[in-house]
């Protein structure tokens, strides 16, 4: 459905969403995790519990989970278009969104603790832009809660520690050791992004990138499509479950993203999603706004 | 299927739960985290002496809203990481008679001693949970300490109905915590030899 909208108001719909609203593949896997617990067991009940969580922010318009994390725009803009100006776009959005308690405040400054109030401030929202050549503007969003992104790790090998080389079994070693000692902390079960090679920088933005996936998605690459569902499948025999309660679903998703590094480095890097794995996707053109999740 | 705990709860109540057991809470407990915690074990408090004998306490720091008449509620009102207090938590339920501690993440061994000898549970909410947790809170009663402590450090005495945990360290010696860890462990292990 499309709306004619201002770009501002676009913005703060878009945050709306991400933040009330579990996207539909996000719930489907949820769902299927409840369905694949033995009936009345502690993890089924949990994930009923998350999934009437979720039904309930969506129809309340309130936020799913009271960390509403850090705001990660990704935006790909047309020539019409100017980066300064859908920046002040962004940040007045978020600071409306705040308003309407659609986010907590969530930008503390870092030298005085104190927090802004209004999810602005340095470095904040978080904003990636890419130039494209044809009209039009995306702008993809995602909320990374705190307590998710605690437990996220970066790993050079090769990794005496783990035994990890700098092959595929050696990333494969990475993910299986981030996720034994994430445990529920996480709040799990997550969806583990994988940023391998580049940068330190580069490497971690690789891992969040990849989260913007679908749950359920397939790697293009049948190479990695099937070391995914192998990492997936291993991680979920650690019975960690959700909320570390003990289950068979402890990851809901493993995604590889590479890069190309310099000889000397080697990084595995890690993003823990949480099970409010809160995305959403706004496509606007000639001031009419279509939104997706 | 849940178990019912009404409050207050006495040993015998709360000897009955074991690790794994989901129970909802009906009647009224307070919040605190770490500046609750620190002020009951600095000081010896006759009021919280009477509040929080046979009650849970909730490691939360919830997001209130006042109306027009002054009266508050609970808009969003998750649990926060609990082993912060794990320097505190048994000394609390030992001098003020309190029978659980609520939060997420879990304790460590002293907080289970205290709850194996004094007859006291740890009870995990489930994290993200904040629009059902909210709705759990029917009303707020009282808040102590909002102007020393800020909003979300005061403790805010609350009534609860159904409100919804899982019993994951008893009064038996049996962490659920330390459980899954170690058998998470053996098969880690494995998976890191192949
Ligand atoms: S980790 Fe995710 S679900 Fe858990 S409290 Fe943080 S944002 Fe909420």
């Amino acid at each position: 459905m499309a709306n004619q909208m201002e770009l501002k108001d676009a913005l703060v719909e878009l945050i709306r969403r991400a933040s009330t609203h579990l996207p539909p593949d996000q719930m489907a896997a949820l769902r299927r995790a409840a369905d694949s617990e033995p009936k009345e067991s502690m993890a089924q009940q949990t994930f009923e519990m998350m999934i009437a969580n979720a039904e309930a922010a969506a129809t309340s318009s309130t936020p799913t989970c009271q960390d509403t994390g850090t705001l990660l725009f990704y935006v790909d803009y047309g020539p019409e278009f100017r980066q300064r100006e859908l920046r002040e776009a962004i940040e007045a959005a978020a600071r409306e969104a705040t308003r309407r308690s659609y986010l907590r405040p969530n930008a503390v400054d870092s030298r005085s603790g104190k927090n802004s109030g209004d999810n602005t401030g340095i470095g904040a929202p978080y904003i990636h832009f890419e130039e494209e050549e044809k009209p039009g503007l995306r702008v993809r969003l995602m909320l990374k809660g705190g307590g998710s992104e605690n437990v996220g790790r970066q790993y050079t090998v090769p990794d005496s520690e783990i035994g990890a080389g700098r092959d595929l079994d050696g990333v494969r070693k990475c993910i299986i050791d981030a996720v034994f000692k994430a445990q529920g902390y996480g709040c799990a079960p997550g969806i583990i992004g994988v940023g391998i090679g580049g940068d330190r920088m580069s490497s971690f933005l690789a891992s969040k990138e990849s989260l913007f996936r679908k749950v359920d998605d397939t790697n293009p690459d049948p190479e990695l499509a099937k070391l995914e569902e192998q990492l997936t499948a291993e991680c979920n025999t650690l019975g960690i479950g959700p909320m570390g309660f003990g289950g068979s679903t402890s990851v809901l998703g493993v995604k590889l993203n590479f890069r190309h590094r310099v000889p000397a480095s080697f990084f595995v890097s890690i993003s823990y999603m949480c099970w409010a794995n809160r995305k959403a996707t706004l496509l606007y053109r000639n001031g009419t706004a279509e939104f997706e999740q | 299927m849940a178990k019912k705990i009404h409050l207050p709860a006495g040993e015998d109540a709360i000897r009955s739960l074991h690790c794994g057991d989901i129970v909802e809470i009906s009647g009224v407990m307070v919040t605190g985290r770490d500046n609750v915690h620190k002020y009951l074990i600095e000081n010896d408090d006759e009021m919280a002496h009477r509040l929080l004998k046979d009650t849970f306490i909730y490691h939360c720091g919830p997001v209130v809203k006042q109306n027009d008449k002054g009266e508050w509620s609970f808009v969003a009102a998750g649990p926060t990481t609990s082993i912060r207090e794990e320097p505190y938590q048994g000394k609390v339920f030992e001098r003020y008679g309190l029978r659980a501690a609520i939060g997420k993440g879990g304790m460590g061994p002293k907080t289970l001693a205290a709850c194996e000898q004094l007859g006291a549970v740890y009870l995990h909410a489930i994290g993200g949970l904040a629009v059902l947790l909210a709705r759990s809170v029917k009303r707020v009663l009282d808040v102590h300490w909002l102007e020393e402590f800020g909003t979300p450090e005061a403790m805010w005495v609350i009534e609860v109905e159904d409100f919804p945990a899982i019993v994951t360290m008893d009064s038996h010696g049996k962490s659920l915590h330390a459980e899954i860890l170690e058998k998470s462990r053996a098969q880690y292990e494995m998976l890191l030899k192949k």
